[in-house]
């Protein structure tokens, strides 16, 4: 079976984003990128479907800059096959993405797509949902637990109150979650080997989709500042701030 | 403008989430409800008597038991036919289904909405919530999800909804509920406690963490969060984590513990109204965000408090 991970390059998450102050948007330039830590999740369980003998080739594709060319060999070192980037300086949402991506499908016939639950920038947690949608296939989002067995996936999925296990029919669409695995790091050999990897490059015009954005941008703010607190010195001034308060008798 | 707003249920009874996105959506127009599910009667009466609802939309079918995205999501499509927004609490439920529906629809999805703006213009956080955009959406129909912090709760009582079943789509035969674990608590749910105490990793272990947090929380009739590390190393299960990927809260107290505060924790928890916080580093991040902070060893501290209040 042939896995597709699609891997977004993102804002490294230990970085505290700093808004324009022009109101235009997060202030990219000269900030540390890396592979979104949820797809790192989604190309280490490709991988370790790969190592299992149930999967045949890891195919990643990321649709962005020239520079997202980065976090695909990052995904080549970590033990993908090859790598596919649709270049585009455009910002494509979830909707264009999963449309881009559900082409790709196409191409591919993947019998699996694994997706991060969300990228950390945009927050919007969609386009596997989306992906899903467009292609009519079963989706098995907030994925801990992935198991194959013969034509079905069986997922176990972290919701509000504890967990879930639904069983999808294949070919199947999975997000990730945080617990589905501790993601390998790329070793020094293989980042060396990952270069000579194939990486094809694409334009979302090869794929005749529209990915015209829907939603326009009006303003992008701080968040308000939360006012400066106080320091209490003991547990009994706490006690009584807290009584103070009402939250105690 | 017709908004169709998704029961989010569970027992027989309509989650306060619900309330939150019926309260959202009253700002868009005509409130609609959607209760899916199989022997949902209880809850569609449960439904019909929240403040501002007109018509609450009935589809009892075992197909939407357990609300698989697959087969749900075409019956919302059917209806959408008539309503001009889907609005749907951002819970793990909705969360799985409104992208689905939102592609089925060729619009695009707006998650997470702390405002609305006007019809078609909303805010919502981005970059775990360092960044507040305001957007502009084009599509004719929206798709919406709501966070429950953000708006008030609409009354469970006062309303006359009229209900009305609406045919199944059938199952899609694309998936299926093989079984859930659901963690038990006597405790408030987070994502509702007027008070949290959410412990981090440097309870160091389960035990400490039951036997430190748990007696504050319930002298405090408070609700037990973690932080992610505190999770990841197996002192609680997943579904306490608060932050950008796990539960956003917003209590009237939240007790933080031997947690540093990194972003994505203060992502879940900094609209809180006062946040305490207890940590024997005085240089740690959540201090910056505590309205109230105690420099100390919680494995000292903590006990003395419960013992005093």
């Amino acid at each position: 079976m042939k896995i597709l991970v699609p891997v977004k390059r993102v804002i490294d998450y230990n970085v505290k984003p700093r808004v324009k102050a022009d109101g235009t948007g997060v202030d990219l330039a000269n900030v540390k990128m890396s592979m979104n830590p949820f797809d790192e999740i989604a190309v280490e369980e490709a991988i370790r479907l790969k190592e299992k003998g149930t999967a045949t080739e890891i195919v990643v594709v990321s649709i962005g800059p020239a520079k997202a060319q980065e976090t695909l060999r990052t995904a080549l070192a970590m033990g993908a096959d090859r790598a596919i980037l649709i270049q585009t300086d455009d910002e494509v949402e979830p909707l264009g993405v999963a449309k881009l991506l559900a082409k790709v499908v196409a191409e591919e016939t993947p019998g699996l797509v694994i997706l991060g639950k969300q990228a950390i920038d945009d927050d919007s947690n969609q386009t596997g949902q989306m992906l899903a949608a467009l292609l009519g296939w079963a989706q098995g989002t907030f994925a801990s637990k992935v198991e194959i067995e013969g034509d079905a996936v069986k997922v176990t999925r972290e919701v509000d109150g504890g967990l879930e296990t639904v069983s999808l029919k294949a070919p199947a669409i999975i997000t990730t979650d945080l617990r589905l695995n501790e993601p390998r790091y790329a070793s020094l050999p293989n980042i060396m080997k990952a270069k000579s990897k194939p990486l094809a490059t694409k334009a979302p015009a090869d794929y005749g989709v529209d990915i015209a954005p829907r939603l326009k941008t009006l303003h992008v703010a701080e968040p308000a500042k939360r006012s400066a607190g106080v320091k209490v010195a003991d547990v009994d001034e706490l006690v009584a701030k807290l009584k103070a308060m009402g939250v105690a008798a | 403008m017709k908004t169709l707003v998704w029961v989010e249920h569970e027992g027989g009874a309509v989650k306060d989430a619900t309330l939150s996105a019926v309260t959202a959506a009253s700002k868009l127009g005509e409130v609609h409800l959607l209760v899916a599910g199989k022997d949902v009667g209880g809850v569609a009466e449960a439904a019909a008597k929240i403040a501002g609802v007109g018509k609450v939309h009935v589809a009892d079918d075992a197909a939407y038991d357990h609300a698989l995205a697959e087969n749900v999501a075409p019956l919302i499509v059917e209806l959408m036919g008539h309503h001009d927004a889907f609005v749907a609490p951002a819970t793990s439920t909705a969360k799985n289904i409104a992208p689905r529906v939102a592609a089925l629809l060729d619009v695009m999805q707006i998650s997470d909405i702390l405002s609305v703006e006007s019809a078609d213009t909303f805010t919502r956080p981005i970059y775990a919530g360092n960044a507040i955009a305001t957007v502009q959406s084009s599509d004719a129909k929206k798709v919406i999800t709501v966070r429950g912090t953000a708006f008030d709760k609409a009354a469970k009582d006062g309303g006359s909804g009229t209900i009305e079943a609406v045919g199944s789509t059938g199952d899609k035969g694309l998936s299926s509920f093989v079984g859930a674990e659901i963690s038990k608590s006597e405790r408030p749910e987070l994502t509702s406690a007027k008070i949290i105490v959410s412990g981090g990793r440097a309870l160091q272990n389960s035990e400490n963490f039951h036997a430190i947090i748990e007696p504050l929380a319930d002298k405090l009739g408070a609700g037990v969060g973690a932080s992610r590390a505190a999770v990841d190393a197996g002192y609680v299960p997943n579904d306490y984590q608060v932050g950008q990927t796990g539960k956003i809260v917003a209590p009237e107290v939240y007790i933080a513990v031997g947690i540093s505060g990194a972003i994505q924790h203060l992502a879940g928890m900094k609209d809180s109204k006062t946040i305490i916080a207890i940590n024997k580093d005085e240089d740690a991040p959540i201090f910056q965000v505590a309205d109230i902070g105690l420099v100390g060893d919680l494995f000292k501290v903590v006990p003395e408090l419960t013992s005093k209040l």
